[in-house]
């Protein structure tokens, strides 16, 4: 079956909402999700969304745009940067008067906290920038935009998993789905595309990410032929709950608290003198598996899973009630522990892609070093990559990112589609997902896909963690090649079209095993540690030879990297030192 | 810890009926409900069939029947549910909404009803400052409210709506609390029609259902009698105006 529509936007968390919202004013627009919107995973962040407002002390857009660009080791483009800080004070506001609940000053204006490495004056002391609904500030702004998507008549294909993309040259016609429901294939033609499917980490084993975070937008672009950018860079949050990988956000040191060894030692004096705990999230996260390392983990057998304290006890019943609720809620339900009595156990868990589609600040997607755009395809948010992340992303970046650029590609999409006529397209665009589909249906016996996920997902967080090296993600490189051959014998286990969900997990296991590839590729090829790509074999950082995006392409089962120019127009890069 | 899932299957292409299927595996009773069927899935049986996503009580895709009573998957702990070495445990789909397969239900009628109650902040008045001004203590009257992810647990649990299907059921009167109480929003008047009658706000008896199973922790039934009170007081005052010379 056959649909068309000006715009097809695939995914309903924070980013896409935000471009239908945008878009949908303007012309024929669709939303795609595999998910029900208000379940995407937009609504697990917690802690915040920054922006110079200014409401509880002194604070500049500039300020803000320094510390995403020396958050990110330098790698960030900073014209992005500036767009990013400058049009979040617009953004917050935004979503303040479209209703978001956000928490109050006493003057009744929104509140802001301190957040890790956002400061006062070009990195003198944290400054409170992070804007905040308790610790629910991500779940508010879903709800928030999903009401105003109701509010706009916003048309949705809620449970439609996208499996390919329609491209005619460089130019994109629209996309090819599953409806979950029946199972039948959807081609939906469209003038153009936007991708704002998320993340990808369930490629790791221990990570705070939904089950749906699969990469799926970032993985049919590299199939299509479109390089992704800077893929190396993942963000492991510091503080996931022991063993589950679940978030406890950077909130709590914001609020005051403190990460402790084995020793009771508030150990990042040693590491970040003058950030101490809000220090941005690799320098942390590496300082913890240092303590682990050397044996100041709470057990102190300086295992990977060993972990260390995060104390909140100090800062009282009423601060964790009004400001870290879920928080608080979290750890009662998994750890059988209230965090007013007793410390979190916490270690670093996979949190977040800084890489992925690259995009212009418009959010169409670019496929080269040169800018050459791909006419009618967009992305944004975490599936994106501007780049205002760089090597390492600032907490409370990521909710920005999304509205900023989410609106910026809604905007530019309704213009676009004007000049445009619609596309033709035919049943036979569905022949790859139509193949696919029918090779994991036929009915030859094969594995299912549960092994290879697990080792697929143990490999990647043992050797393309926190701390690599070469022969670790050699390793891995090779590990993956093998998982992906052996997943072209996979076969599904449920055989009916209502609702087939082992289908669509191994369609995610696809996604997740190319995505895994070029992560481990990507990351390989990086012969330096910056932001949150940390090598043992290559310890520092090297602008010499490093100071440019990588655009790694998926051809014929190998990956081949290419380079990208990073903007260094503002600041010169410098050492990165808190 | 040896564990036996009981789990209601039914797939419409196949099964006339729902039955009940067994499945005995190993779990840590620290664990997760969602991760013994995760388990389930990936390594006895593929066809079983469930949603899921955030695998920690934000997303509310997984919410069930769980020995009978209605709750999140993934917040509930192998331990709340398993006693001792071989106990099992039922898990059934919400009740009130067709099953389309196995543990999944069909939730447009859930979101239609939510829908109906304009779950929006209705005001367009023009922004004086750049933010609309509102103290820690309005903001704090509908605190609660704003923490619903839509799971539904509340809307199968309520006894109200097997008398009457047609019952907007609790969620949607949190969300509709939600603006009412909130100090920025103008929209009474807008929702007062979906709400005053018998299947919006007064089919609610007080069962007290859906706050006990309510997973986000909200004061559902106290919210739902807020919204009655508002709606009498709002009456009231109407009468009041309408006997004024």
């Amino acid at each position: 079956m056959i649909h068309q529509f000006d715009t097809v936007i695939v995914g309903s968390g924070g980013a896409g909402l935000y471009a239908a919202l945008e878009a949908s004013s303007r012309c024929r627009t669709a939303v795609l999700s595999k998910l029900y919107p208000i379940r995407s995973h937009t609504g697990a962040a917690q802690g915040g969304i920054s922006a110079a407002l200014g409401n509880v002390e002194e604070d500049k857009p500039e300020w803000h745009a320094f510390d995403t660009v020396k958050g990110g080791d330098y790698l960030v483009d900073q014209q992005a940067a500036k767009i990013l800080a400058e049009e979040a004070v617009r953004a917050v506001y935004d979503l303040e008067n479209r209703g978001l609940p956000f928490n109050r000053t006493p003057e009744g204006r929104i509140d802001q906290r301190r957040f890790g490495g956002h400061t006062r004056n070009f990195g003198e002391a944290p400054v409170r920038r992070a804007c905040f609904a308790a610790d629910r500030t991500g779940h508010m702004i879903l709800q928030t935009l999903y009401q105003q998507c109701i509010k706009n008549k916003v048309a949705f294909f809620d449970e439609y998993q996208v499996v390919d993309l329609i491209m005619d040259g460089n130019t994109c016609k629209g996309v090819v789905a599953v409806q979950l429901s029946t199972g039948e294939l959807r081609i939906l033609a469209a003038k153009a595309v936007l991708f704002a499917t998320g993340g990808f980490g369930r490629i790791y084993k221990i990570t705070s990410n939904a089950f749906a975070n699969t990469g799926d937008g970032p993985a049919v672009c590299a199939r299509q032929g479109i390089p992704l950018q800077d893929m190396e860079f993942f963000q492991f949050h510091p503080t996931g709950i022991m063993g589950l990988g679940i978030l406890i956000s950077e909130a709590v040191r914001g609020e005051g608290g403190i990460l402790r060894n084995r020793d009771g030692e508030r150990f990042m004096e040693r590491y970040t003198p003058t950030l101490l705990d809000l220090a941005p999230r690799d320098i942390v996260s590496r300082a913890i598996m240092t303590e682990v390392r050397a044996g100041k983990g709470i057990r102190g057998d300086r295992k990977i899973d060993d972990y260390v304290h995060l104390d909140a006890t100090h800062l009282g019943k009423e601060t964790l009630l009004t400001k870290l609720p879920d928080i608080t809620s979290f750890c009662k339900t998994y750890l059988g522990i209230d965090p007013a009595d007793a410390p979190i156990p916490v270690l670093p868990t996979a949190h977040y892609a800084m890489g992925g589609i690259p995009t212009d600040t418009h959010g169409r997607v670019v496929r080269d070093g040169n800018g050459t755009v791909v006419h009618g395809l967009y992305a944004a948010g975490e599936c994106a990559c501007v780049s205002v992340h760089g090597a390492n992303r600032l907490g409370t970046n990521s909710l920005l990112d999304l509205v900023v650029f989410g609106r910026r590609a809604g905007q530019h999409i309704g213009e676009y589609v004007k000049q445009i006529d619609a596309p033709k397209v035919s049943e036979a665009d569905g022949d790859f997902a139509r193949q696919w589909i029918a090779r994991l249906t036929d009915g030859k016996s094969g594995p299912h896909g549960g092994h290879i996920r697990e080792e697929m997902q143990t490999v990647m967080m043992e050797k393309v963690g926190i701390y690599r090296n070469a022969g670790d993600m050699q390793a891995a490189v090779n590990a993956i090649q093998e998982l992906r051959a052996r997943y072209q014998s996979v076969r599904v286990q449920d055989t009916s079209k209502h609702f087939n969900t082992d289908l669509l997990e191994i369609i995610e296991l696809g996604n997740l095993l190319d995505i895994s590839l070029i992560t481990a590729a990507a990351a390989l090829n990086r012969q330096e540690s910056r932001g949150a790509h940390s090598r043992e074999d290559f310890p520092d950082r090297n602008d010499g030879q490093w100071l440019k995006h990588s655009l790694a392409a998926l051809q014929d089962d190998h990956v081949t990297i290419g380079y990208k120019p990073v903007d260094v127009s503002i600041w010169k890069p410098k050492p990165r030192a808190y | 810890m040896k564990m036996t899932l009981k789990i209601q299957r039914f797939n419409p292409e196949n099964d006339a009926q729902p039955f009940f299927q067994e499945y005995t595996l190993d779990a840590d009773p620290n664990e997760r409900l969602l991760d013994a069927l995760m388990y389930v899935k990936r390594f006895q049986d593929g066809s079983l069939g469930f949603r899921k996503s955030c695998a920690h009580g934000v997303c509310g895709s997984d919410a069930i029947r769980i020995n009978g009573k209605n709750g999140l998957a993934c917040k509930t702990l192998i331990k709340e549910v398993i006693q001792k070495d071989g106990d099992s445990v039922t898990l059934q789909p919400l009740r009130y909404l067709s099953v389309q397969r196995d543990l999944i239900v069909d939730q447009t009628e859930f979101f239609t009803k939510y829908r109906s109650v304009k779950p929006f902040l209705i005001n367009d008045e023009e922004v004086a400052e750049k933010e609309r001004i509102q103290s820690p203590e309005e903001r704090l009257r509908f605190d609660d409210t704003t923490n619903c992810i839509l799971c539904a647990a509340c809307y199968s649990a309520c006894p109200v709506l097997e008398s009457d299907p047609l019952f907007i059921g609790p969620a949607a009167i949190a969300q509709a609390f939600r603006f009412l109480a909130d100090s920025r929003d103008r929209g009474f008047a807008e929702r007062l029609p979906v709400l005053d009658r018998p299947e919006g706000v007064w089919d609610c008896e007080n069962h007290f259902e859906c706050t006990k199973c309510c997973p986000r922790s909200i004061l559902i039934t106290k919210r739902i009698n807020q919204t009655k009170k508002m709606i009498e007081k709002h009456k009231d005052s109407e009468a009041d105006d309408r006997q004024k010379p």
